[in-house]
């Protein structure tokens, strides 16, 4: 950590400030090292490699009509509604797919993908666009100039740019202006230790249970057992970008 | 000439009484807003002339540790900064910290600097509840009074 170097030091100007002060009738207690006590046990170690962290989405499960997760993304993110469809931001939302052929329509919900090989890292000019060592994939806002790349890269269509000022974000997510955004995994949850995305929480209360959530390098896991017992299927597996997103029944 | 340099000598006490007043003044000022949770507590997370030279680059360091390793709850947190320096009205209401004469807003107007933080950031405590699974309030502020108190205060 650097002092500002053409400044006289901090320590110069409390020995200046403690001494007037001594003449004040206060004692001076030159040297005292200061530290917080409680600083270091409310810091977390970060994200590990240990994990990967995914999610699995049941199409058959995914209910017409129903926007309980949609919500819950913007609510827990502050995404707010400005009633302009065109530029307003999405994290997740439901897709209808239908087979021409015979009409079967599938629904499901369409999010950042967290690919393990993400084309929106591999396009970022200022690596603002990154990926966790646990596999999620984020955007550095205090590097992102918003020339919207990514956006242009990613397979999925999942990423939004901001357009408009936006106050009284969400603690959990400050975002702005001039930047792109998408998914985060619930990335505040996960360091907090809270295995449950928002959009899985109220999936789960719609009683749908249509997402699963969870640690994917975790043989125990309930989503690896879901995935080695079933047949899931990454959309786009043929751009073999190993999505940390999978989806059942489609 | 001898009442010239009298007055000459007079008037260099006179400037030392004054500016030894001033940065005793300076040295016991206590920048904080009032009805801030900051007002009623000794001091910052870490003492006031460190904070007040270095918060941008504890700040900066800690938003990379935070953004892109995942590592929360650092002893420097924006979000706390805004939690603890947030001033409130008269009817209990937060006003943002960047408000005309508020915390941040009335040092950054006085040295002409225009931080970007708080065009994603926002600037009151957010009450929604939401941010409780950040898990760096969990046990409010506490934290910040475990320190000892900085020289001379
Ligand atoms: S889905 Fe798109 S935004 Fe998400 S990691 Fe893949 S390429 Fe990047
Ligand atoms: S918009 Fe931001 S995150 Fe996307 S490529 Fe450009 S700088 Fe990177």
């Amino acid at each position: 950590m650097s002092n500002k170097s053409d400044q006289p030091s901090v320590e110069r100007r409390q020995f200046i400030g403690g001494t007037l002060a001594a003449a004040g009738a206060l004692t001076l207690a030159p040297g005292v090292i200061l530290h917080a006590a409680g600083s270091a046990d409310k810091t977390t170690s970060g994200a590990s490699g240990e994990h990967r962290w995914g999610m699995l989405i049941d199409a058959n499960k995914c209910a017409d009509g129903c926007s309980a997760c949609v919500d819950a993304c913007n609510s827990e993110h502050g995404l707010t509604d400005l009633g302009r469809p065109e530029t307003d931001a999405v994290w997740i939302r439901p897709v209808k797919l239908k087979d021409k052929q015979t009409g079967h329509v599938d629904r499901l919900v369409m999010m950042c993908q967290h690919c393990e090989h993400p084309p929106c890292v591999d396009v970022c000019p200022t690596n603002a666009s990154f990926k966790r060592i646990d596999g999620v994939v984020l955007v550095d806002r205090h590097r992102c100039i918003g020339c919207r790349y990514c956006m242009m890269a990613c397979p999925y269509k999942a990423r939004s740019f901001v357009h408009e000022a936006l106050s009284e974000q969400s603690v959990a997510a400050p975002r702005g202006k001039g930047c792109v955004e998408g998914c985060t995994l619930c990335v505040h949850r996960i360091d907090a230790g809270e295995m449950q995305t928002a959009c899985q929480e109220a999936c789960t209360r719609e009683g749908h249970n249509a997402i699963v959530f969870g640690d994917m390098k975790d043989p125990d896991s309930e989503i690896s057992r879901i995935l080695k017992s079933h047949n899931s299927v990454q959309i786009r597996a043929d751009l073999e970008l190993n999505t940390g997103v999978r989806y059942l029944n489609l | 000439m001898r009442s010239s340099l009298i007055s000459n000598r007079l008037l260099m006490i006179l400037l030392a009484v004054l500016s030894f007043a001033a940065m005793q003044a300076f040295a016991e000022s206590r920048y904080v807003t009032e009805n801030s949770q900051a007002a009623s507590m000794e001091s910052c997370v870490a003492p006031t002339d460190l904070m007040r030279r270095n918060h941008m680059d504890f700040l900066q360091h800690g938003r990379d540790d935070t953004v892109r390793d995942g590592v929360r709850g650092l002893k420097y947190s924006l979000a706390e900064c805004i939690d603890c320096h947030a001033s409130r009205d008269a009817k209990g209401q937060a006003v943002s910290v960047t408000a005309e004469g508020e915390f941040c807003q009335a040092c950054h107007g006085y040295v002409a600097v225009s931080p970007a933080c708080f065009q994603c950031h926002r600037t009151t405590p957010d009450e929604s509840g939401s941010g409780k699974s950040l898990g760096y309030r969990l046990d409010g502020h506490s934290r910040a009074l475990d320190m000892q108190q900085p020289a001379g205060r």
